[in-house]
């Protein structure tokens, strides 16, 4: 291995990825005196949060309703249909309140009421008065609320001089020979060099894994590199059958209308001309949750009624609403389809599908952000060292289902979760135990393998073999055969990554070999999630299994645990969902049918 | 009489042609910068002839599918393919642009693909823009404000007051309108360019920002600032539809008026 030059670098702690997650983790920390490392592949804003459109939950109450994070919660409970952590939603629809506000006072432009406050707008399964009516609860920056937020959190780390270390890809965690998480190693793209970065508490803020599917909203860079790097150190993800499909993905390109549009009135139609949202969920209509939207959409479909020439899509109307209204809410989108699919949002409607947009599961933690597992009959036993939040983690606020704007709530509010606990856990500037060789060296082969990987089959035709499985396999609606199928084909192009070839043998920003390795993270997760969906027998959220259409909290209210070892063999176990809240300043809110 | 060399590596040869490998109703070719500081050669033009009628509709899905199917060295940055990341901006039919939003039917003949100009080229169309990050850091491109906001409160702000500052913070760092600035192609170690003035403006414009006579004051510069000549390659060319070059002249207007 004597051919990596390796730097090493010793932190209090060391983030991965610098997207919402991991900026607000950043931030939290440098301000608060702990010496950090945040690590990225893109330069910061270029991170997929820079895409979240429709805006950030929170019940701050500025649209006059008497708003509370009690509903807010009881939302987010129904939403994930029983199978979020209850502490875990408590904590983050309370916290919501001070963490939206501090985004507002670290100078986030968001749109204003005429009152002078944060503009709040309706968004999907947010109610007022435990589902009675539509709440207008998402604080929304036009539709580029996303963007919004991680240019300031860049702008305050900026602030605080943060150290970053831009364009590198993490490729494993140091792992000690007791199983504590003591750094990562990583690859500097611009010149090639390997970065061992020593740190007391490492956090995986690295994202979703949105492309191992064909058809997603997902950037190409959402390849949950962290998820992988958690099963390769004999962790264990959660949930992982869990894959959200936004209803309004553009027909064709994938690219993300928000459900913001929806919340600013607009609505769907099947080829007869009818918003048969309304057959499916009588009070919340278009603005159920996405779950909901998804399945009806594509049992229109089946049934013969989509629109277009083959009859495989649907269309979304913005067209009634005030030109006006659409350029001050909605300019984001409204250039979008025009540039994508030629469409003049003030006149015609947008051809919609169903699109996969999120991973509710994840890398297990508690509401602090520190990485769980399941140790005999500890299920909630702390892996030293090691935190996840944001996309990658399955805290589980989201469940089986996540609602709009949960997600950017999720990023923030964990992110200062996490810097919060750092602070309370990790000694300023302690010293760094020595690290055995053979951890580093176990590291750089699996990145030499790769690097001169002399296959005959390219990274590309591997990953569009997996693409094209999982969309078939793990859809929206599943059953026992199509899962069997994908189980045993997914197997077996996982297997074919034996025979991949790079051309790519530079070492300075070799895009072939950084794409070789994300594919093979992709993989690992797809394995997971296809053997994750394929063992839930029971339809909850967003896993519809058509051979068992109903929800069964007898045997099934659990977190589905999976291991995967290095001959891709999957080890399955389950962790108890938390019922239970945090304080008692709210109750639980038991199980109950599933109505919008 | 004065002898005038090039700069190493700023000849461009021809390079590979990759023909392509099957009939096509609706071919176009791709003429890709290509250099790798891995050797000692020059950068090269190497052609790529695609199936358009088997391959997405921007410039982008031309590359990716290039480097999916062609040829896997292809060096390029992109993300979001939706124009918001900013990643894969880079000059296409001689504008700088983002390759995302780029629609293969709006160029006539063929596609002609380089880095954004006088940038630094770490490998093929990716450009080295840690210069122009650093630019961006040091007009302190954050909220200040001495006055803190009642605990536990949002800061107001007027609708009114709010929408100065549309056109502003839509910006995503493409660097499109910097290098496309020839005062920034001369200037560019003093000058600040379009792109971070906009930045420098945006938080000028922000009613909750108190600080605006300092940010005045560091940008009272002959290079920072009024190396800009209103030639407007800026606002031509920015991929979001943004305006850099009324947001530097709203802040000259500032300049004079404080005179």
């Amino acid at each position: 291995m004597s051919e990596y030059e390796i730097i090493d670098h010793e932190h209090d702690v060391v983030v991965v990825g610098a997207g919402g997650a991991g900026l607000r983790a950043t931030l939290g920390m440098v301000s608060g005196g702990l010496k950090t490392a945040c690590i990225t592949k893109v330069f910061p804003t270029r991170s997929h949060t820079v895409a979240a459109q429709g805006g950030i939950g929170a019940a701050l109450n500025n649209m006059g309703e008497n708003d509370s994070w009690q509903f807010h919660m009881y939302d987010t409970v129904k939403g994930s249909d029983w199978l979020g952590d209850q502490d875990a939603i408590e904590y983050m629809c309370k916290e919501a309140i001070p963490s939206v506000t501090e985004l507002e006072n670290f100078g986030v432009p968001f749109s204003r009421t005429e009152e002078g406050e944060v503009y709040q707008r309706p968004f999907g399964g947010h109610t007022l008065d435990y589902g009675k009516k539509m709440a207008r609860r998402a604080c929304a920056a036009a539709d580029r609320t996303g963007h919004a937020i991680l240019h300031t959190l860049y702008q305050q780390c900026l602030k605080h001089k943060a150290e970053f270390f831009v364009e590198y890809i993490a490729l494993d965690l140091l792992m000690d020979d007791n199983g504590k998480c003591v750094g990562v190693l990583a690859l500097c793209m611009d010149d090639g060099k390997i970065h061992r970065f020593r740190g007391h508490q490492t956090v995986l803020a690295t994202g979703g894994y949105g492309r191992v599917y064909f058809s997603c909203t997902s950037a190409h860079t959402c390849t949950g590199d962290g998820n992988a790097m958690v099963l390769r150190a004999g962790l264990p993800l959660q949930d992982m059958e869990f894959v959200q499909f936004h209803p309004t993905g553009v027909y064709g390109a994938g690219v993300l209308i928000t459900e913001g549009s929806r919340g600013e009135g607009g609505y769907l139609t099947n080829s007869e001309g009818e918003r048969f949202m309304e057959r499916y969920a009588p009070t919340a209509k278009d603005l159920a949750s996405r779950d909901v939207v998804s399945r009806s959409m594509t049992i229109e479909i089946n049934e013969g009624r989509g629109v277009g020439p083959n009859k495989d899509h649907i269309f979304m109307h913005l067209e009634h609403i005030d030109p006006a209204t659409l350029h001050m809410r909605l300019p984001g989108i409204s250039e979008t389809a025009k540039i994508f699919c030629g469409v003049d949002v003030t006149k015609e409607p947008i051809p919609v599908l169903p699109t996969v947009h999120y991973n509710m599961g994840g890398i297990p933690t508690n509401y602090n952000g520190e990485v769980v597992t399941r140790k005999g009959n500890d299920q909630n036993a702390v892996v030293s060292g090691l935190m996840a939040i944001g996309e990658a983690a399955c805290v589980s606020v989201h469940g089986a289902n996540r609602l709009g704007t949960n997600s950017l709530l999720d990023i923030v509010v964990f992110g200062r979760a996490a810097a919060q606990r750092a602070l309370k856990t990790v000694e300023k500037g302690a010293s760094h135990a020595p690290l055995s060789k053979h951890v580093t060296d176990k590291i750089l082969a699996r990145l030499d393998k790769m690097r001169y990987a002399k296959g005959d089959v390219s990274v590309g035709e591997i990953r569009n073999s997996m693409q094209n499985a999982m969309q078939k396999h793990a859809a929206v609606f599943r059953s026992n055969s199509s899962m069997n199928e994908g189980v045993k084909k997914v197997d077996k192009i996982a297997n074919s990554l034996d025979g991949v070839g790079i051309k790519d043998r530079s070492l300075i920003f070799n895009t072939d070999l950084v794409e070789a390795l994300e594919l093979e993270n992709l993989m690992q997760q797809a394995i997971v999630t296809i053997k994750s969906a394929d063992q839930r027998k029971e339809s909850r959220g967003a896993h519809s299994h058509e051979d068992y259409p109903d929800r069964d909290d007898k045997d099934w209210m659990k977190h589905t645990i999976m291991w995967l070892n290095e001959k891709n063999k999957t080890k399955l176990d389950y962790r108890d969902v938390h019922l239970n809240t945090l304080t008692n300043e709210v109750a639980s809110i038991p199980p109950a049918a599933r109505v919008y | 009489m004065a002898e005038f060399a090039l700069p190493k590596h700023s000849k461009i040869v021809k390079g590979i042609d990759y023909p392509l490998q099957r009939e096509s109703k609706n071919p176009k070719k791709v003429n890709v910068y290509r250099w790798s500081p891995d050797d000692d050669e020059n950068p090269r033009i190497d052609s790529y002839t695609i199936d358009l009628d088997d391959c997405g509709p921007m410039v982008l899905d031309a590359l990716i599918k290039i480097k999916q199917e062609v040829d896997s060295s292809l060096t390029f940055r992109r993300s979001c393919r939706e124009g918001i990341c900013g990643s894969c901006s880079m000059n296409i039919d001689g504008t700088n642009t983002l390759a995302c939003l780029k629609s293969i039917d709006d160029i006539k003949g063929d596609i002609n693909i380089y880095p954004l100009p006088h940038m630094d080229v770490v490998k093929d169309l990716v450009p080295d823009l840690s210069k122009a990050y650093a630019q961006l850091t040091s007009v302190k491109p954050w909220l200040q404000s001495d006055s803190r906001p009642e605990e536990g409160k949002s800061r107001k702000q007027s609708p009114e007051q709010r929408e100065k500052i549309d056109g502003l913070w839509e910006c995503v760092l493409c660097f499109s309108c910097t290098t496309s600035c020839p005062s920034y192609w001369w200037n560019g170690d003093k000058y600040l360019g379009p792109a971070v003035l906009l930045q420098a403006y945006r938080w000028i414009a922000d009613s909750r920002d108190e600080n605006t006579e300092e940010r005045l004051n560091d940008l009272e510069d002959t290079f920072k600032l009024y190396r800009c000549h209103t030639i407007m390659n800026c606002t031509k060319t920015c991929p979001k539809g943004l305006n850099p070059a009324k947001a530097i002249g709203e802040i000259k207007k500032l300049q004079l008026e404080r005179k």
